[in-house]
């Protein structure tokens, strides 16, 4: 039966087929969907772990214990995962393990453009990248016979255009894999510096093991076309080769790491001119001319940004592009807070009283554009408490006075309880806001330990953030209702204002989940003054009618904010 | 036959290019959709491609490769134009949404839209989708009510739309989204 596929769905259905029974992940664009759709089967368990190094380490567990396992996670994830990676390697497995990692070109949903193909280089192991869904499938039941053959963790490569595009996958059956045996071997597993040594030198005659195979394996693939061009691709860049030149001769790699350098040589002398086509880092690039062989990549093509078929029809057959219709500038649309977003009412207060915001990774990114425009930095996931810490330490307590960290629920559970200890124990006095909506935003709605719900929907124990805080020693924890504007400006002056650090939970669910409940519709009087306050609210439902603010039927959620800022009165419920 | 759908994140044009995909697949002809999640669907300009024929390589739509634009909002329709191909169609939703630089008074909403657009030589079909949706009995049927009058224009016949419908909404939105539908479908 062939059915059309999500390349995220498509590597859930190779995990099942292929028998894995523990799956543990942290979410993340592109690489979300793998571990949601995991969770509706049954045979598999599957959960969200805090973040992506919790995640990593329960699938290496299950692996040790002799399970088929998988962990996924978007780029940034695999920098958290990185230490148990490296590690990883170095035991290997009993049961199969499997750790995916969805890059972003071009940066759809992403505050960096890394390359995790240099991580499967560094850490010596050895990674697959499909092009479509059908590989995706595919590529992971092998991916787990090279880890068991092998003995080693597999990495497992996706791009956003793999991952987030559909085409036609062929279903099979399960394959229940016997759970292996429990065996004590410390040598193998536990790694103090006696036992890593010899397996340091494990890992490198591993790899020239692994370097044969990528030789030998049918996914590693010489498609014979024109002697003139010869292409070496892998992953969604093929594809654009594909369609720009498919009269091209190709070495289409499956097996990315370690590369079948014979093979690559081999398939260079064949052709008149030989293209590496690679999004983002020369990595095949790199290995392939220290390795001698001759080979064009980025002379010719961008370090930066996605590839497309017509890129490649410029940049290497030099083509003209069709003439495409031109029109006048058009003002760009960039993402929003929703219409109705719990955070509105928290950014609408830092701009008012001009803080500095050292922000974090959410949707509540989006409070560094216009008209909110109040955070002033954001690096990665948790980093809005410690980095706030360092600018306290950097600048003193009067800085500190005027300055805040902002994070989600999901975000402070991922990282952000580190930063704030560190805060607590060193003495700092910084403020931080924990933006409670129940949910994980961002990456489409998943649960997390403070939402009292599995991956599942099943009910389970739920972190207490106040407890936590306290347990920690912040001893204040204020919650506070972020649409309550005028209450939550007077708890955040005194949070401010106070000798030692504090946290002020700012609750409210997320206006897309049911939980908010909201409905109904409001509407501008004519007791509206003109004043514009309601426009400072950056909510996309408000805006210039002839001058005037009016709200869009269409977007309104009726969630009540708006009412709550406006000085005359003039915002009313209608429905 | 490509077909690009533009609008913005929140208006429901993942569902339509599922819509799409099912009514293209049951054609028998090899499909590619290429979508948007994450942080771009916030509100922001969302694009998703849906590429049928005999082996798709790429999913994604160049400039200039478009048959069809499917636009959910008219501004977006004209930041789409340039992806038409020569003799290419464009359906657009005469509905407007102002995206934040309009709201904060950095940039104007353009004037005249469809009309410029038509005067660059394209085949429009402009409606108004949401007054559809309302007749429908839901404004969140909009989308369906675009693949309605897309299915209008496409060579595969109406019940292998609504099968692809019916197989891709929930069960309990079905009835209002095959009003919507029929409403595109009859314009």
């Amino acid at each position: 039966m062939k059915k059309l596929m999500l390349g995220n769905e498509a590597v859930a259905r190779g995990a099942y087929e292929a028998g894995v029974t523990v799956a543990s992940s942290y979410p993340g664009t592109p690489s979300t969907e793998i571990t949601e759709f995991i969770s509706k089967y049954d045979e598999i368990y599957s959960e969200w772990a805090p973040n992506e190094k919790v995640a990593t380490e329960v699938a290496v567990g299950a692996a040790i214990a002799g399970a088929r396992s998988l962990s996924a996670m978007k780029h940034v994830g695999v920098n958290v995962a990185a230490d148990p990676i490296f590690t990883a390697s170095y035991t290997g497995v009993e049961g199969g393990l499997v750790i995916c990692v969805a890059d972003d070109p071009g940066m759809h949903s992403s505050q960096n453009e890394q390359d995790s193909r240099n991580y499967a280089i560094a850490a010596k192991l050895p990674m697959l990248e499909p092009s479509d869904s059908g590989e995706c499938k595919e590529f992971i039941k092998l991916a787990y016979n090279i880890s068991e053959e092998f003995d080693t963790p597999v990495l497992f490569r996706l791009t956003t255009r793999v991952a987030h595009s559909q085409s036609l996958v062929e279903l099979s059956e399960r394959t229940e894999k016997e759970l292996g045996e429990y065996k004590k071997n410390s040598p193998k597993y536990a790694m103090i510096p006696g036992y890593a040594r010899p397996k340091h030198i494990a890992v490198e005659k591993r790899t020239q093991a692994l370097e044969e195979y990528s030789s030998k394996t049918e996914i590693n693939k010489i498609i014979k076309g024109s002697d003139k061009i010869g292409v070496i691709a892998a992953g969604i860049s093929y594809q654009y080769a594909k369609e720009a030149m498919p009269e091209a001769s190709f070495l289409k790699l499956g097996l990315i790491n370690p590369l079948p350098m014979g093979k690559i040589a081999e398939f260079a002398k064949s052709v008149e001119k030989c293209y590496i086509i690679e999004e983002l880092d020369p990595v095949f690039e790199r290995q392939i001319k220290a390795a001698g062989i001759e080979v064009i990549g980025k002379e010719l093509l961008p370090l930066c940004g996605e590839y497309s078929a017509q890129l490649i029809k410029e940049k290497i057959l030099s083509e003209e592009l069709p003439k495409a219709l031109e029109t006048e500038p058009v003002p760009v649309r960039p993402p929003v807070m929703c219409p109705g977003c719990s955070h509105r009412g928290v950014f609408y207060v830092l701009k008012k009283l001009g803080l500095s915001v050292s922000g974090d990774i959410g949707c509540y990114s989006l409070g560094c554009m216009q008209p909110l425009d109040s955070i002033d930095s954001i690096v990665c996931m948790g980093a809005s408490i410690s980095a706030l810490h360092g600018m306290e330490k950097a600048r003193g307590r009067e800085f500190a006075k005027k300055s805040v960290a902002v994070l989600g629920d999901s975000t402070f559970i991922h990282s952000g309880i580190t930063g704030l200890i560190d805060i607590v124990y060193n003495k700092g006095t910084s403020t931080v806001i924990i933006l409670d909506n129940s949910i994980t935003g961002m990456t489409g709605h998943q649960q997390n330990p403070s939402t009292g719900l599995t991956i599942k929907g099943e009910p389970t124990k739920q972190v207490d953030l106040i407890k936590l805080c306290d347990a920690i020693g912040i001893e204040r924890v204020v919650v506070a209702d972020p649409f309550d504007v005028k209450n939550f400006e007077k708890v955040l002056k005194e949070e401010l204002e106070a000798d030692e650090p504090s946290v002020i939970i700012a609750q409210r669910p997320c206006a897309l989940i049911k939980k908010a409940g909201y409905s109904g519709l409001y509407e501008i009087s004519d007791k509206c003054k003109n004043c514009k306050i309601c426009m400072k609210l950056g909510c996309p439902a408000i805006s210039l009618a002839g001058g005037k603010p009016q709200i869009d039927e269409t977007l309104c959620v009726g969630c009540g904010l708006c009412p709550n800022v406006c000085p005359f009165g003039a915002i009313e419920r209608v429905k | 036959m490509n077909i690009m759908i533009v609008g913005v994140g929140g208006q429901g044009t993942l569902l339509a290019s599922r819509i799409i995909g099912a009514a293209t697949l049951a054609t028998g002809a090899d499909v590619k959709l290429s979508e948007v999640h994450g942080m771009s669907q916030r509100g922001g300009s969302v694009v998703t491609y849906v590429k049928y024929g005999e082996d798709i390589a790429s999913p994604v739509i160049d400039k200039g490769e478009a048959d069809v634009i499917l636009a959910f909002e008219k501004l977006e329709a004209l930041r789409s134009v340039p992806f038409l191909k020569n003799g290419g169609t464009l359906i657009v939703n005469t509905q407007e949404t102002n995206p934040m630089p309009v709201i904060t008074g950095a940039a104007e909403y353009p004037e005249n839209i469809i009309e410029k657009i038509e005067n660059m030589g394209v085949n429009v079909i402009a409606c108004d989708a949401l007054a559809l949706a309302k007749e429908a009995g839901n404004l969140k049927s909009v989308n369906v009510a675009l693949i309605g009058v897309l299915a209008k224009h496409s060579n595969i016949e109406k019940n292998i739309w609504l099968d692809a419908l019916s197989e891709t909404v929930k069960p309990q939105f079905l009835e209002v989204n095959e009003k919507a539908f029929c409403l595109g479908y009859e314009l």
